[in-house]
């Protein structure tokens, strides 16, 4: 299997194989827009449930509790509200610390009654009392507010580094559908979100931007002198890079992804909900999306914000000139196999390498 | 060609680096005090999640009696988390309870100290500014400096007024007098210079517009101006010498002359003086505030954001003088309503009267002496100067014209005041040992699953780059490691501690250290398709792979320093993690991977492309004709047959081969001769025959082949 994939990706490199990623841009940003626009009436419709410590919640406190393990605990509140993550600490040496998500009136009092029980205490023993959200809004603020002035920041980076524009904006709306694609699945599925699926969230900022900007690079490389010569148009160099980047993504991703996988694994079905679960869900669910969105997004937006400076299309408009004068077809066309003549290829230019590749005396 | 010492010379020095890391962890906990819970071990200290810790109950209670509202317990809970932060407590959690209380849980034992620091009522007080000071500590050669010039000018250095000329002459607060530092308050009241709000660079920047004349300049310049900081003796010594006014070797809390009123200069003792060189307020624990206790004395605090230092005169207002303060509009010279917001202030009776008696001082002073700052918490939250007497009890604050406040800024300045008017004071409800919300069994499958992880990983990159996959497992030992030492150093240095998320990113880092291994091996591998021989593909691929990797590196590390100085709590753990895991992958690409494959391509199994080495040529389809000398060119298939037939025997044994060879054909040609059948004698023995041909062939094409050996080896 590993040999096939080396030679697909062989095949890609050269061009023997490719897949038209970037002349079927259209269908890959409708796609993008369903799932942004989904996701936002996902957000819109359902919202997401926040936990606990994003909203407060109920608190129980059993003092002089005959035991403190937590799972007379879990069990009085699997018997009341099912989705309910019990936060059970013991306080004190006695006293058994329950949280869990806001009750109703009556709902307490049940709760109280039971938990009296299971821990053999007298109803007396056991108190109730709401919290308030320990991730207050004022976290909320600093943490958008730190992610704006990031977002603003690398923009500025990625431009000076690409030494264009229209990368940082494609690599800032694909970071962006891959954040919204990502809280609308969260929104969908209904699973809570805790502070620990926040900070997955933001870890899918880095590797998503490092994904794309894996895949810029090659494609600022294929396209450096793209507008000097006619054989290959820009849409055409900067499919190559995505082509020759293919088998790059897919093993940074399967690499990146399989401890995720193994932490969701672990964590859903060994422990049930918790912190590992939502970490490690926001991570997988990002992981994906930021993968094929810097491979289907990313690329063919910036090409075609490419192709709207006018200088790129009268290139482009060249290029096919000559090649219809010279008879050949059109070269984009098919992801077959095609033969040596058809293929695009990077077009770089030797250089001559001066007195390094000379050899040197030895000291 | 660069000698193997040469190479090799980043792993020593890496080398170097763990066994710094792990020595000082080692000496650091054989010399520790056992009972010292923040000392160095080999286990890293463990967050509340996972360790559990103190949890205290604390009650706000308004000294006059005053209901409180949510907002001050918001408020209070903001405070009381810059406090713990302040203090370098890693991740506390601290909610609101039942709507009246607040519960602060803490990691690990916490001591008295904290207790206090957490419980000290939040006062805000209005005190005068005496002197608006640079952030960081005085530099001692500038001192030295100063001295040497003014001993040279003969002049009495035990003057008794600190206005004489003398050494001291470089912190002479008359200096200061700026024309250009009062800002224009247009039809205002205090007009704004200084919004030093945390959330407000750009007012911060306007509040350092005072010190930048040259006299401060001198007294405290930026700490970063020596060549080498200077250490906290020399700094020490500075200062006790600049702030010794009258020279007798002590430093004195006693005015030099009494006093007349709050601005005057006679507040700025000897100990004033020095609190103002020594305090370093661009260290995030001396920004923790909390003491703001005598009232009588005067004060050297600092910006919330640690930008500006002030000298203040004793105090002149308290909190309890103002009545409620909001964000409002700025009302434009015709009475209409602007856009731009202000926060509005409104005083009690008293206060109003204090206050315009302030306002009326302080407005025919100079800068910075118009100023007066509002101190909450032992913090100067804002100092705006006064530009005429406001006598009917109702102030306004608002942005220098230049640069309004923002919405949020005004609305938070006035959340400030409001909890500032409202002392309160909290009360310790109780104080108890609290268990670990996740418990161990967590953080065991937590580690279970990163060993699932790491085992999956490797898998997959043996798979994929059969032997290459051994320079990842020994690129992720490194990386790991590291981390592990580094997060022991600063678990001991910086009180960090290790909560599951925080584990959890660590396992994830796994992957996405092994990514940039994956960018440089497929560089690497672009490279041999390019027709590159091995070595120089490894070269040059990693001339590529390097700069990906820094540009998406570079891209992490900016995520992490922001949000890490702009986010608190959790999203700062997660961002110090972050930042962390980014600079090894750097230093481990850098240090160890691209040696490691450096020295690897030199040996045979890789050097030559092994068909398990993950570098094989014919497996990777180098498709590219390859020079082969002499302007020639050889293609794809010449280059594999090459390949396969490839003669690795030494010359010497093809001598040997040959003559053996051509001693059998003689051999066989004298049984030919005599009479026997010359098929069945050539036939056998077959290895024989066989290295006849090879033989043969290598006679013909002997020349050429040799020069290919060259270019398929270089």
């Amino acid at each position: 299997m590993a040999g096939q994939f080396a030679r697909l990706g062989n095949d890609l490199y050269t061009g023997k194989r490719s897949y038209d990623i970037v002349g079927k841009r259209r269908v890959w940003f409708i796609a993008a827009v369903l799932l942004v626009a989904l996701s936002g009436v996902l957000l819109l419709a359902r919202g997401l449930n926040v936990g606990i410590e994003f909203r407060g919640g109920s608190e129980f406190t059993v003092s002089g509790a005959a035991t403190t393990s937590s799972g007379p605990a879990e069990e009085v509140l699997q018997g009341i509200a099912t989705d309910q993550v019990a936060r059970v600490s013991v306080v004190g040496g006695d006293s058994v610390r329950i949280q869990t998500d806001q009750l109703s009136q009556e709902q307490t009092e049940q709760v109280a009654g039971s938990l009296a029980e299971a821990y053999e205490v007298d109803r007396t023993a056991v108190t109730s009392s709401f919290i308030g959200p320990s991730w207050g809004a004022d976290i909320t603020a600093k943490a958008v507010q730190g992610l704006v002035i990031f977002l603003v920041l690398v923009a500025i980076v990625m431009a000076l580094y690409f030494r264009t524009w229209s990368m940082a904006v494609a690599a800032l709306i694909a970071l962006l559908h891959d954040l919204v694609v990502t809280v609308g699945l969260y929104a969908g599925i209904g699973f809570e979100v805790t502070p620990a699926s926040v900070i997955g969230l933001l870890t899918i900022l880095g590797y998503s931007l490092y994904d794309t900007v894996v895949v810029f690079d090659k494609v600022r490389e294929n396209t450096a002198n793209v507008l000097e010569q006619t054989r290959v148009t820009y849409e055409e160099a900067s499919n190559l890079a995505v082509n020759q980047t293919i088998v790059r993504s897919i093993n940074t991703s399967v690499v990146g992804i399989l401890p995720v996988a193994s932490i969701l694994f672990v964590g859903a079905f060994l422990l049930g909900a918790g912190t590992l679960r939502d970490i490690a869900l926001s991570l997988f669910i990002g992981m994906i999306v930021s993968t094929a969105s810097s491979i289907f997004l990313a690329t063919p937006l910036e090409a075609a914000l490419r192709m709207r400076r006018p200088a790129y299309r009268e290139h482009t408009a060249r290029v096919l000139e000559l090649r219809a004068e010279s008879g050949e077809a059109a070269v984009v066309s098919s992801s077959d196999v095609r033969p040596e003549s058809e293929r695009v290829v990077a077009t770089i230019p030797g250089i001559h390498l001066g007195t390094t590749s000379q050899p040197r005396r030895k000291r | 060609m660069a000698r193997r010492s040469s190479i090799a010379r980043p792993l020593y020095f890496l080398l170097l680096l763990l066994v710094a890391i792990y020595g000082t962890v080692g000496i650091g906990s054989a010399t520790a005090d056992p009972e010292d819970e923040g000392g160095a071990s080999f286990a890293p200290n463990l967050a509340l999640d996972l360790e559990g810790g103190t949890q205290l109950i604390l009650t706000p209670r308004a000294d006059d009696g005053q209901e409180i509202t949510s907002e001050d317990i918001d408020q209070a809970i903001a405070i009381i988390r810059q406090r713990v932060d302040g203090s370098g407590v890693a991740e506390a959690e601290i909610t609101s309870q039942g709507g009246s209380n607040i519960v602060v849980a803490i990691p690990g034992e916490v001591d008295e100290e904290t207790v206090a620091l957490i419980t000290a009522s939040a006062q805000m007080r209005m005190r005068p500014v005496l002197q608006v000071a640079n952030p960081g500590t005085i530099d001692p050669a500038a001192v030295a400096a100063a001295q040497a010039a003014a001993e040279s000018a003969a002049t009495d250095p035990t003057a008794v007024d600190p206005n004489a000329v003398d050494p001291n002459a470089v912190i002479d607060p008359n200096a200061t007098v700026d024309p250009s530092a009062p800002a224009d308050g247009a039809t205002e009241t205090p007009a704004p210079d200084t919004g030093a709000d945390g959330a407000m660079p750009a007012e911060a920047a306007a509040a350092t517009d005072a010190p930048s004349d040259p006299a401060t300049e001198t007294a405290t310049p930026e700490p970063t101006e020596a060549a080498t900081p200077p250490t906290a003796e020399e700094i020490d010594a500075a200062a006790t010498s600049a702030a010794d006014l009258d020279g007798d070797g002590t430093i004195s809390s006693e005015p030099l002359t009494e006093p007349t009123n709050p601005s005057d200069q006679a507040w700025l003792t000897e100990q004033v003086y020095y609190d103002l060189y020594t305090l370093d307020c661009t260290l995030p624990e001396n920004r923790a505030g909390g003491s703001d206790d005598d009232l009588a004395a005067p004060l050297v605090a600092c910006s919330p954001d640690g930008t500006a230092k002030y000298a203040l005169g004793p105090v002149e207002l308290t909190g309890s003088d103002l009545t409620s303060a909001q964000m409002a509009y700025q009302a434009s010279s015709t009475g209409a309503s602007t856009n731009i917001p202000i926060v509005q202030m409104n005083f009690t009776n008293e206060g109003g009267q204090k206050f315009a008696d302030v306002t009326t001082r302080l407005s025919t002073s100079q800068a910075p002496l118009n100023q007066f700052a509002i101190v909450l918490d032992g913090l100067v939250i804002s100092a705006p100067s006064v530009n005429q007497p406001i006598p009917n009890g109702e102030a306004q604050i608002s942005g220098p014209p230049t640069d309004p406040f923002t919405r949020a800024a005004a609305t938070t300045l006035a959340n400030q005041l409001n909890f500032g008017s409202l002392p309160l004071t909290f009360e310790v409800q109780s104080q108890e040992q609290i268990s670990a919300t996740l418990g161990t069994e967590q953080l065991e499958r937590g580690m279970l699953a990163g060993a699932i992880g790491l085992v999956l990983v490797l898998g997959y990159s043996f798979l994929q780059y059969r032997g290459l996959g051994i320079v990842t497992v020994a690129s992720l030992v490194v990386a790991g490691a590291l981390t592990y030492g580094l997060i022991l150093l600063l678990s001991w240095w910086q009180g960090y501690r290790l909560s599951l998320p925080g584990v959890t990113g660590l396992i994830i880092a796994i992957g996405v250290t092994a990514d940039s291994f994956i960018v440089y091996f497929e560089r690497i591998r672009d490279e041999v398709r390019e027709g590159r021989t091995l070595q120089a593909a490894v070269d040059h691929g990693w001339i590529r792979a390097r700069r990906t990797i820094l540009a998406s590196d570079a891209v992490n590390v900016l995520a992490a320093v922001i949000l890490y100085f702009i986010a608190v709590g959790g999203v700062r753990g997660f961002a110090f993690t972050l930042g962390l895991t980014t600079v090894i992958d750097l230093v481990v690409v850098i240090l160890f991977t691209h040696p490691l494959m450096k020295l690897l391509v030199r040996t045979k199994f890789f050097g030559q492309g092994h068909r398990f080495s993950g570098l094989d040529p014919v497996h990777l389809g180098a498709s590219v004709a390859a020079y082969a000398g002499r302007g020639r060119a050889r293609t794809v298939a010449e280059r594999a047959a090459i390949v396969a037939n490839a003669d690795t025997r030494t010359i010497a044994q093809r001598k040997a081969d040959e003559a053996r060879a051509e001693a059998e054909a003689a051999q066989a040609q004298a049984h030919a001769e005599s009479g026997v059948d010359s098929d069945v004698v050539v036939a056998a023995p077959v290895g024989a025959t066989d290295r006849v041909a090879d033989g043969d062939r290598d006679t013909a094409t002997g020349t050429t082949r040799t020069s290919d050996t060259t270019e398929e080896n270089r």
